[in-house]
């Protein structure tokens, strides 16, 4: 996933049911004016870039709001959070959910005049999962034939050995077949996989990313989506402006974006509320507190939902938490309820699912262990054989996460009798780190936004043995199982309902639990007279109107 | 005063060597791996790491790792950062910002620090000398991010004066209420050490001369008062200068400046070090510098002061 490298994290509301702007409603909005919107400009919040902007080597939302909107992908996701459709495919078939035939829409162009190809994609893709390119995104490639061929692991992680040299740079699996066709082999059937290539990572480069060094392209990147890049003056702004040949339906209206890149997300309400900017989000936590910003903005205020949850993970290779009847027992202890209106003023929804309802795929209301049920938990506790000891909640203090993990911790210290406290480490790459390590020694809070649209990407990863997030290595054969012949099934729904009985495993055993589910505020000036809001809560570009 | 100038240049090595390493080995100690919280709630791929961890040598040692730093910079290269962009850039666009809001707060301090100063010394116990002495103490009281914010949504949100935030062209008409801001609680030490300083020498021999001469008012106290008194104002002053433009990462944070304090604050918390002792050693060369300066402006002020 990206990382939200904001002060606050992503502070949000998540009251609205749809994802189209409540405010702007697309059902009585009044639409723009053709003219003005037509030589249009608006300016929207941004945060500086980590990286030369490489989608493969993008891991944050700075840079990542920026490539989304520089480059259109195979599918892409609608606003609403329904199941993904073609973008700048013609058409994606298989018959096995292994071998993919995967035709591209003819004449659509690179913003420098050269053709979307084929070659284009397999040409991107080999070059990030191959591993001397140290490419951030490199995992997303595994599922491809021959990935093993191209990235090596380092022996023995930070020890004196160097990975050896992989034997080959291109994978077995991709297939140009002509200018518009290309063919991708998989390692084992993933009926997920067409919903993955909405992701940056799997975007196309042109022929000039091959010629230069890739933190070049970075700081004049080429893309092919709805708008172009312009200029980027570092921790200013960066500039956009309509791509004129563009044909894919996501075409923008307006002519002109600046993303001003600040250091403060109150500096950007302020400008804001003084109209020196068109859009911001998330609404900053200090315009939140008693719902000032509904009295500033108006109807000029919007909440969104994002599909993002929050959770405390428990570190299962820790003895004192390999009882699931202890890690239930703390779940039930959890008032989720009181959390969400008393900490986030009602703005986060309490978690009754595993998977985060706005996904495709995902069984809603399948968190038995989310119910708050004191004497249930007095019991489980009890049958677990107690808890000895301190039970320390852990959180990263450099981000707004301490009145919460302290909620959770009295709330299991009054309900269970448990000698509970949260404790903040320091920064998040230290959090991570011990994290990383597997050096945590009590429950901690960890949040997981979907990088696609799809419930596997809620169980593979986080609940799978060996899964890139599965911090606090929790296994169990029946999940693998279920995770594994859900991944390989034929269709999309059957892969659903095979996740949808590996979640209920998952429930029983409790391997971290969800607390809450994110949403997003987000405000716009008197300028923009329709907008909506993409899945991840940021602005559709191709929705404004002013 | 030649062979001052150069003694104290000489010193310069050994203070200049001594507080970069000092800095280099601080930020290199902070805990956490700079990659570790790089990709999210999932650990970076070995490659990425392995790639990033040869290409800027940190798995060397940190005398390595500084030796090479030093080398570099010699030869005028600061490095890159993470992200791989050049520090130099970096300082080139980052450093004029920070220079042009700490001389606007230098200034404003000076003018009004000392205009409130003077006034107040020369009248002691009188309305304007109460006046200054509350008002300073508010100023002192309040914390700069209270008063940064008071004023950007009083001038900027209530009445529409100014632009809340700085546009990138940074026009010094923008700049006054962040400069004000930054400078205020100064100006509050330099309206008062300026006082002191006053009502004591008001008091001296040499204006008592002065006044018995039949001087008119205006030259005892402009020339010869006035004179006498900056010493302390002046050093308050020459110092003040690196502490504004070390200072001003909170003024800078509220008003969207991009300056030098947002790029140290991001190094720190990335474990860059190469990235904060390059904006560091600039700042300690502006420190070291104004010191200088500041020595030398005595012997201009009080002719007794003299160097050999």
């Amino acid at each position: 996933m990206r990382v939200s490298k904001r002060a606050s994290g992503a502070i949000a509301a998540g009251m609205a049911a749809a994802l189209v702007v409540s405010g702007c409603s697309n059902s009585d909005s009044k639409n723009g004016d053709a003219a003005a919107t037509q030589d249009g400009a608006i300016v929207i919040n941004g945060v500086q870039p980590e990286n030369p902007l490489v989608p493969a080597n993008t891991t944050e939302t700075g840079g990542g709001k920026i490539i989304d909107n520089l480059w259109t992908g195979l599918v892409e996701y609608p606003n609403d959070g329904s199941a993904p459709r073609n973008a700048l495919a013609e058409s994606i078939d298989t018959t096995d959910s292994k071998v993919f035939t995967i035709k591209i829409k003819a004449g659509t162009k690179f913003h420098d005049g050269t053709e979307v190809k084929a070659k284009n994609f397999v040409d991107a893709w080999n070059w990030a999962a191959h591993s001397p390119n140290g490419a951030a995104n490199s995992s997303f490639f595994a599922d491809i034939a021959g990935y093993g061929d191209v990235a090596t692991q380092d022996p023995d992680d930070d020890g004196p050995q160097k990975a050896p040299a992989p034997k080959a740079d291109k994978m077995s699996g991709l297939k140009v077949i002509d200018d518009q066709t290309f063919e991708v082999t998989l390692g084992a059937p993933t009926a997920v996989f067409p919903t993955k290539l909405g992701y940056s990572a799997f975007m196309p480069l042109p022929d000039a990313f091959f010629t230069q060094k890739p933190e070049e392209f970075g700081k004049k990147p080429i893309g092919n989506g709805p708008v172009k890049f312009v200029s980027w003056e570092d921790n200013v702004a960066i500039k956009l402006t309509r791509f004129d040949d563009y044909t894919l339906r996501d075409k923008v209206k307006i002519k002109d974006v600046t993303v001003k890149l600040y250091q403060n997300e109150d500096a950007a309400y302020v400008d804001l509320l003084s109209g020196n900017l068109d859009y911001l989000e998330p609404i900053p936590t200090s315009a939140l507190a008693g719902d000032k910003y509904k009295t500033d903005l108006g109807d000029r205020a919007l909440s969104t939902v994002v599909p993002a949850t929050a959770f405390i993970a428990f570190p299962i290779y820790d003895k004192r938490f390999a009882n699931p009847k202890l890690r239930k027992a703390v779940s039930l202890s959890v008032n989720r309820q009181e959390i969400s209106d008393k900490i986030f003023f009602g703005t986060r929804k309490p978690a009754d699912s595993w998977a985060n309802p706005l996904t495709p795929g995902a069984p809603q209301g399948n968190c038995t262990a989310c119910k708050f049920d004191v004497a249930q938990a007095k019991q489980l506790l009890q049958e677990a054989g107690g808890f000895q000891g301190e039970m320390v909640f852990y959180y990263n203090a450099d981000s707004s996460h301490k009145d919460w993990m302290e909620a959770v911790a009295q709330q299991v210290k009054t309900n269970l009798g448990i000698a509970a406290r949260a404790e903040g480490v320091p920064t998040f790459a230290v959090f991570r780190q011990n994290i990383n390590a597997r050096k945590m020694n009590g429950p901690y809070r960890a949040a997981w936004q979907q990088d696609y649209p799809d419930v596997e990407n809620w169980v593979n990863p986080l609940y799978v043995k060996g899964g890139s997030s599965n911090d606090g290595l929790y296994s169990n054969p029946q999940v693998d199982a279920l995770a594994k012949e859900a991944s390989g099934a034929p269709s999309l729904e059957a892969s659903h309902a095979k996740f949808a009985e590996a979640l209920k495993i998952v429930d029983e055993d409790v391997p971290s639990i969800p607390v809450y589910f994110y949403g997003l505020q987000v405000g716009h000036s008197e300028k923009i007279k329709k907008l909506e809001v993409t899945n991840v809560g940021e602005i559709d570009l191709s929705s404004v109107e002013l | 005063m030649g062979r001052y100038l150069v003694r104290r240049l000489l010193q310069l090595v050994p203070v200049f060597l001594g507080t970069t390493f000092l800095i280099y080995w601080l930020v290199w100690s902070v805990p956490g791996d700079p990659f570790a919280g790089k990709c999210g709630e999932k650990p970076c791929p070995d490659a990425y790491v392995a790639t990033m961890t040869a290409k800027y040598h940190l798995d060397e040692n940190v005398f390595v790792q500084y030796a090479m730093y030093m080398k570099n910079l010699l030869q005028g290269d600061f490095g890159t950062t993470y992200s791989g962009l050049s520090i130099n850039d970096i300082i080139a666009t980052a450093y004029p910002n920070t220079l042009k809001l700490a001389v606007v707060a230098l200034t404003i301090e000076a003018v009004i620090g000392l205009t409130a100063g003077v006034l107040s010394g020369l009248r002691r116990n009188g309305f304007l000398d109460n006046l200054v002495l509350v008002s300073t103490l508010f100023l002192i009281a309040l914390p700069v991010f209270v008063v940064g914010f008071v004023l950007q949504w009083l001038f900027g949100v209530q009445w529409g004066i100014v632009r809340p935030t700085v546009s990138s062209a940074m026009p010094f008409s923008e700049l006054i209420i962040p400069g004000f801001v930054l400078g205020s609680a100064s100006m509050a030490y330099i309206a008062r050490v300026a006082r002191t300083s006053i009502a004591e020498n008001r008091r001296a021999d040499y204006v008592r001369t002065a006044i018995a001469k039949g001087l008119p008012m205006r030259r005892v106290v402009g020339v010869h008062l006035l004179r006498n008194s900056l010493i302390p104002v002046v050093t308050l002053l020459g110092t003040d200068l690196g502490a504004l433009m070390g200072g001003a990462i909170v003024t800078e944070g509220i008003f969207g400046i991009n300056g030098i304090g947002r790029q140290v604050y991001r190094s720190i918390v990335t474990k860059e070090s190469a990235t904060v002792v390059s904006i560091v050693v600039v700042l300690v060369l502006v420190y070291l510098l104004m010191n200088l300066l500041v020595d030398l402006l005595y012997a201009a002020l009080d002719p007794r002061i003299r160097y050999e």
